[in-house]
């Protein structure tokens, strides 16, 4: 027998045991009914679980962007003040988180699609099942026994096939979710480790602290240039005559403070 | 004929069309034998191609049961072998 044929009558016999064990038809529709109403409970928990999922790997993925927008800032910064070998390592480490976020963003479009079909089986399960409601109310008010049987079959059988395909989709997107829940949980664990902060957007990492201290190295420098054009600019040669004497100049205007300050209390006292 | 792609809902299919899956479905199973997964996959696409193509969808508050249930259409060869099992897929 062919493979279609085979999952047909395998599927429907399935998704119609458990009814089967029903000796009452009204108990019947009852007993599908209420499980219609779990399986409805279950497919919404599992949109959920699959959103919750997605958004998860969303804030990971954002986590990501800005570590590299991070490491591509420094990069340009380190090549502007003529570092290329730092430059080289910021995209060096840039590059590296390229294929974890290429990762993400297949899982993100795989949960993302998963979650659409989930949510349209759902909503084909919903109406279903109002559907049923309202047959089984007119079954159960209008028919006796014997015709009812037919009837019930009839509703059932159809329902009972919607529910078997929502439970399996439920349930594959349930080992799914929890396969990336695992994943993602292993990049969290990564980020936390200090693995990826190393890489990465840590106030103090590496990378950045040469380019501080390369900025802090520019600053001095350029203070540097300052004060030499400040006082060169008012009297170049005679500080460059005076450079000896600067020293005991110095010291005698501090020993000329000093004495002030001495003074002072003195004058103080003295008025 | 009503079909059901798992995982997609239910399509009312014309009956003129079933000469052309059956021999895909045909395919499908010479490839299941052989464990030929690339086959598998491209006749399994294009067997819910055909059926995506030449169907309508099917009322949503329809309660009527399908002729034909196709596999899902990410199903591997083994999901499809657990599908055909009793303890498989298929819960309840």
């Amino acid at each position: 027998m062919s493979v279609v044929k085979r999952v047909s009558m395998i599927f429907k016999a399935k998704a119609n045991k458990a009814l089967d064990r029903m000796e009452d038809p009204r108990e019947t529709l009852d007993y599908s009914y209420q499980r219609q109403l779990e399986m409805l409970t279950q497919v919404r928990r599992g949109v959920a679980d699959v959103a919750t999922s997605r958004k998860r790997v969303e804030l990971q993925m954002n986590t990501l962007q800005q570590q590299q927008d991070k490491l591509d800032r420094q990069a340009r910064q380190a090549l502007g003040g003529g570092r290329e070998d730092l430059a080289r390592e910021a995209l060096t480490r840039k590059s590296a988180l390229q294929s974890q976020l290429g990762d993400l963003q297949t899982q993100y479009q795989s949960l993302q699609a998963d979650e659409e079909k989930l949510t349209a089986a759902s909503q084909r399960l919903q109406a279903k099942v109002e559907a049923f409601r309202t047959q089984k109310e007119t079954i159960k008010a209008t028919y006796t026994a014997a015709e009812a049987q037919t009837r019930i079959g009839e509703a059932v059988s159809g329902i009972s096939e919607e529910m078997g395909d929502v439970g399996m989709a439920v349930q594959r997107a349930q080992d799914k979710t929890a396969q990336m829940q695992a994943r993602a949980g292993a990049i969290d664990e990564l980020m936390a480790s200090g693995a990826l902060d190393d890489v990465t957007a840590q106030p103090n990492d590496d990378i950045q602290r040469e380019l501080d201290q390369m900025g802090a190295g520019h600053d001095v420098d350029r203070e540097l240039e300052r004060m030499k054009l400040e006082l060169g600019g008012e009297a170049p040669k005679e500080i460059e005559g005076n450079a000896p004497g600067a020293a005991g100049n110095t010291s005698n205007g501090q020993a000329g403070q000093a004495s002030t300050a001495a003074d002072q209390p003195q004058t103080g006292d003295g008025s | 004929m009503i079909v059901r792609i798992l995982g997609e809902g239910q399509l009312t299919v014309d009956d003129t069309v079933s000469t052309e899956l059956n021999e895909l479905d045909a395919k499908l199973q010479a490839a299941l034998n052989a464990g030929d997964e690339k086959a598998f996959r491209v006749t399994l696409e294009g067997l819910l191609a055909r059926v995506r193509a030449a169907g309508t969808p099917i009322p949503a508050d329809s309660l009527e049961a399908s002729d034909v249930i196709l596999p899902y259409s990410e199903a591997s060869m083994d999901d499809v072998r657990a599908l055909l099992t009793d303890d498989g897929l298929i819960p309840g």
